[in-house]
């Protein structure tokens, strides 16, 4: 049996499969890249060659210009590639459209690298699949007991609640464009609100892709517009990017009221500190629960913890018997979400 | 408990008074009895758990989890009581979870001994906010943001009613309020209040404007000057003694030395200042050594004793004397006062005037730093709840202003939010040819938004630094922007590195015209230091 360290180690480019001579998610230019989802900090652009899911590859495309890498190869959920002997195989991670983890196995060792992931519903992407391994790369954005997000339903009950108590103020909910964006709008349908949406600029190209992805996103309108009779209306629901809600850009709605669809909203400072009101528990990342829980359901024998709160998760790992270690992989964001 | 726990999650958050007061409003209209009436006491600090202490959660919360895993969590979090909330293990919010009211009958009839069998059961069936709100009502300070007067005002939208009548009241009832809630809502009488020595609605005046006064014979009026402490009442009824704030908030707890000497039966009126009003009356910064304490030491009640100069007298003995005219009232309360310890009580004195530049001139000089302008009372005029037109007026000092120059500027909150909108200001010290600025005061209000967003403007093109959602702007002797600020008085501080702090300062113009080098010097402002108590000398 070749030595986990053997299949896949890091260093400065990123992740690096000796092997089969790829990187996973690299954040500098490699000439080989297996990329696990679009958000920008794990895929990035200038790799000579880049294989990830149609989704993936859509979604750098639409955010980087046709020239974003030299090729591109396009990976089938659940098909395994072999690749100068290792055998690789992408399987959904539930994070956003197009998310996958990435399964690289030679000479009987098999590790998961999740790229980041979730296991509650989410109506826009494939649920994760847990995957039997020797050892689990997992996430630790939220790796700390407090984490615990509740149902996203119930969250956006809450939004509709607020619409309801305060309906002259117009809704800003910050969300990430790709992803939580569009989770938070398809939820929002699910509780059957059809009025109008409206989107900040930077959502509009991700928002249409969704919908040509099949994700029904519902009627939607640019927030911003030349003529003043296309305005959002007083009480309506505005989607925008995080760095927006507390913006000048936010004051030219009526009597804007500032909310926040992210896992740090259940820290009541985090709130707290960018001024916002009606903060959503609503995360695309695993919580403390689903974390541990997935750790169990691979089976591995060995836990590697990155980017987040490591140090906690590697306690829980030793209390419960598993060898785990802290795996420092650079230019991750660890407070992305 | 849940929704009680959701209003406490909004209300932390709501910056606007109106938003605060939609969801208190909302919460008693669509949260049943006895729970919303719990709601309103946790809010207005009426409920009291002595057998929970905070030290026992985190007992508790070690016997089930992992210390080094609280540590990490409690290192990442910051709070306390919000820690415990959310790594408490169990099912989120379950199906039984209990009411507000269940959780303050079982809070309130533990011993200390069952104190923590009772609080870990509470938690386990709640979600993680209606652990914190469960925590946080235990242990007392919910810190939401909320008094006591912006409770009775929502109750008294709610209700469609006066403020002072929910104060009139306030004192006589007690949670869950069932009774108040029926009167409110139309479905039961008004409650009678039939505590001993309860809180009398106060009588307040608007500012004159000087335009009005030829309009008004001087000879209907008395004058009083107006003391700059906290205006307070102090009634005594059957053994029963209470000293109010000017809202009806019962503050007697922090004026053990006052409440000592309040051997009479009635109301006065009066302004609450520190000192002996035989020998000297102290500045409102030694006054505020005394507020908002709940412990007093007795080196304070030494250093700072207290006393209250009367302005007016609501009932003697068993007679409410409201109605009756002010010169009426007036000479009651002589006599009065007359009778009372002099250490304690004393009489605000009248001031004479024939005309309006007469009594200006008084205003304007008055024999005593801690007086902050007149009162006007219409000979004629009966004590009135609330803040009727006409019978009183207040007529203030002018405030004081300095020329300062720009240093800082914050970004603001709510409506002002992105725009920096809160401004630190200096004046200049040291050498004369190579002056610096030092930092004398914070200002964030006293302009317009047309003024707000040319201040914003100059602040981005002029910033030097950042840190977080300060920015620090360019003042120099040549450069910069310098600012009229008006305020109320000024008072020694060590905590600020000029060594003084302002009372109340706002923008009061903008000098675009103005080169910064003509700004103030702290010199200035250190002559304009009233003496301190210590050295203070009599009225």
């Amino acid at each position: 049996m070749i030595r986990p360290h053997d299949l896949l180690r890091s260093r400065p480019e990123g992740l690096f499969c000796p092997g089969g001579g790829f990187y996973i998610d690299p954040v500098r230019p490699v000439e080989r890249a297996l990329i696990t989802h679009g958000h920008a900090d794990h895929a990035r652009a200038g790799h000579g060659s880049v294989l990830a899911t149609r989704e993936t590859l859509d979604i750098m495309r639409i955010r980087y210009g046709e020239g974003f890498a030299g090729a591109v190869q396009e990976a089938q959920l659940g098909e395994t590639l072999n690749m100068n002997g290792v055998r690789v195989t992408f399987h959904p991670a539930g994070h956003v459209l197009g998310s996958a983890q990435i399964s690289v196995e030679t000479g009987g060792t098999r590790i998961v690298a999740s790229g980041d992931y979730k296991r509650s519903r989410d109506p826009t992407c494939a649920p994760f699949e847990p995957i039997r391994c020797d050892v689990f790369i997992t996430e630790a954005t939220f790796a700390l007991p407090v984490f615990t997000h509740p149902d996203a339903a119930g969250e956006v009950a809450r939004l509709l609640r607020s619409l309801e108590q305060f309906p002259e103020r117009t809704h800003i909910v910050g969300a990430y464009a790709l992803g939580k964006a569009q989770r938070v709008i398809a939820l929002l349908r699910e509780a059957d609100y059809d009025d109008t949406i409206y989107i900040h600029g930077a959502l509009e190209k991700l928002c249409t892709y969704y919908e040509a992805a099949g994700v029904s996103l519902g009627p939607l309108q640019a927030a911003t517009v030349e003529q003043s009779d296309a305005a959002p209306p007083a009480g309506a629901i505005i989607i925008a990017p995080p760095a927006a809600i507390d913006d000048r850009w936010s004051r030219r709605f009526s009597d804007p009221l500032a909310s926040f669809a992210s896992g740090w909203m259940r820290i009541r400072q985090r709130a707290r500190q960018r001024g916002v009101e009606l903060p959503l528990i609503i995360s695309d990342h695993a919580d403390w629960t689903e974390l541990t829980a997935t750790i169990r359901d691979t089976q591995a024998a060995e836990v590697w913890v990155t980017h987040g709160r490591e140090e906690a998760l590697v306690r829980w790992c030793e209390i419960n018997g598993l060898a785990a270690r802290p795996l420092h992989l650079a230019g991750y964001e660890d407070e992305a979400e | 408990m849940e929704r009680f726990a959701e209003l406490l999650d909004r209300l932390v958050l709501t910056p606007s008074r109106n938003g605060k007061l939609r969801l208190l409003t909302d919460y008693f209209a669509s949260v049943p009895d006895p729970d919303r009436g719990f709601g309103l006491a946790g809010l207005t600090g009426g409920l009291d758990f002595p057998a929970i202490k905070p030290a026992m959660l985190r007992t508790l919360v070690e016997e089930r989890v992992d210390p080094v895993l609280f540590a990490y969590s409690y290192d990442y979090v910051g709070d306390l009581a919000e820690t415990v909330s959310l790594i408490w293990p169990g099912e989120a919010g379950r199906a039984d979870a209990p009411a507000l009211s269940e959780v303050v009958e079982r809070l309130s009839r533990t011993s200390r001994s069952e104190a923590p069998t009772v609080m870990a059961r509470l938690l386990d069936g709640l979600s993680p906010s209606g652990r914190f709100a469960a925590i946080k009502l235990a242990t007392g300070g919910l810190r939401v943001g909320v008094s006591a007067r912006l409770a009775k005002q929502a109750l008294a939208s709610f209700g469609d009613v006066e403020v002072q009548e929910i104060e009139e009241l306030w004192h006589g009832l007690s949670p869950p309020f069932t009774a108040l809630f029926a009167w409110l809502e139309d479905k039961g009488p008004k409650p009678e209040n039939a505590a001993k020595a309860p809180f009398r609605p106060v009588m307040l005046s608007h500012a004159v404007a000087e335009a009005d006064l030829p309009a008004i014979e001087p000879a209907t009026y008395a004058a009083e000057w107006k003391w700059d402490g906290i205006r307070v009442q102090a009634t005594a009824e059957d053994g029963v003694r209470r000293l109010y704030s000017r809202t009806g908030d019962d503050i007697s707890g922090a004026f053990p030395d006052l409440m000592e000497a309040m051997d009479f039966e009635g109301t006065l009126d009066g302004e609450l200042l520190v000192g002996d009003p035989r020998e000297r009356t102290g500045t409102f910064s030694d006054l505020q050594q005394r507020l908002n304490r709940k412990t007093v030491s007795r080196a304070m009640l030494a250093n700072y004793p207290v006393f209250i100069r009367c302005y007016d007298l609501l009932a003697s003995g068993a007679r409410d004397t409201r109605a009756l005219p002010y010169t009426e009232r007036r000479e009651l309360l002589e006599s009065f006062v007359r009778e009372l310890p002099p250490d304690r009580f004393d009489l605000s004195p009248t001031v004479s005037f024939r005309s309006w530049q007469e009594l200006d001139e008084k205003r304007c000089n008055p024999p005593h730093p801690v007086i902050e302008g007149v009162m006007l009372k219409k000979k004629d005029s009966p004590y009135l709840p609330g803040r009727p037109k006409g019978p009183w007026f207040k007529w203030k000092r002018d405030p004081f202003t300095v020329d300062a120059v720009l240093m800082y500027a914050q970004r603001g909150h709510g409506k002002r939010s992105s725009f920096y909108s809160d401004y630190t200001f200096g004046v200049w010290t040291g050498p004369a040819e190579d002056p610096t600025l030092v930092p004398v005061g914070k200002a964030y209000f006293g302009f317009t938004d047309e003024e707000l967003r040319q201040i914003d403007k100059y602040v981005r093109d002029n910033t030097v630094e950042r840190f977080g959602p300060v920015r620090s702007v360019r003042a120099d002797r040549s450069h910069g922007l310098v600012i009229e600020v008006a305020f109320e008085g000024l008072a020694r501080s060590s905590r600020h590195k000029s060594g003084i702090a302002m009372r109340f300062p706002r923008i009061s113009r903008l000098r675009w015209d103005k080169p910064t080098h003509e700004a103030d010097r702290l010199e200035t402002l250190e002559a304009m230091l009233p003496t301190a108590m210590a050295a203070a000398s009599g009225k």
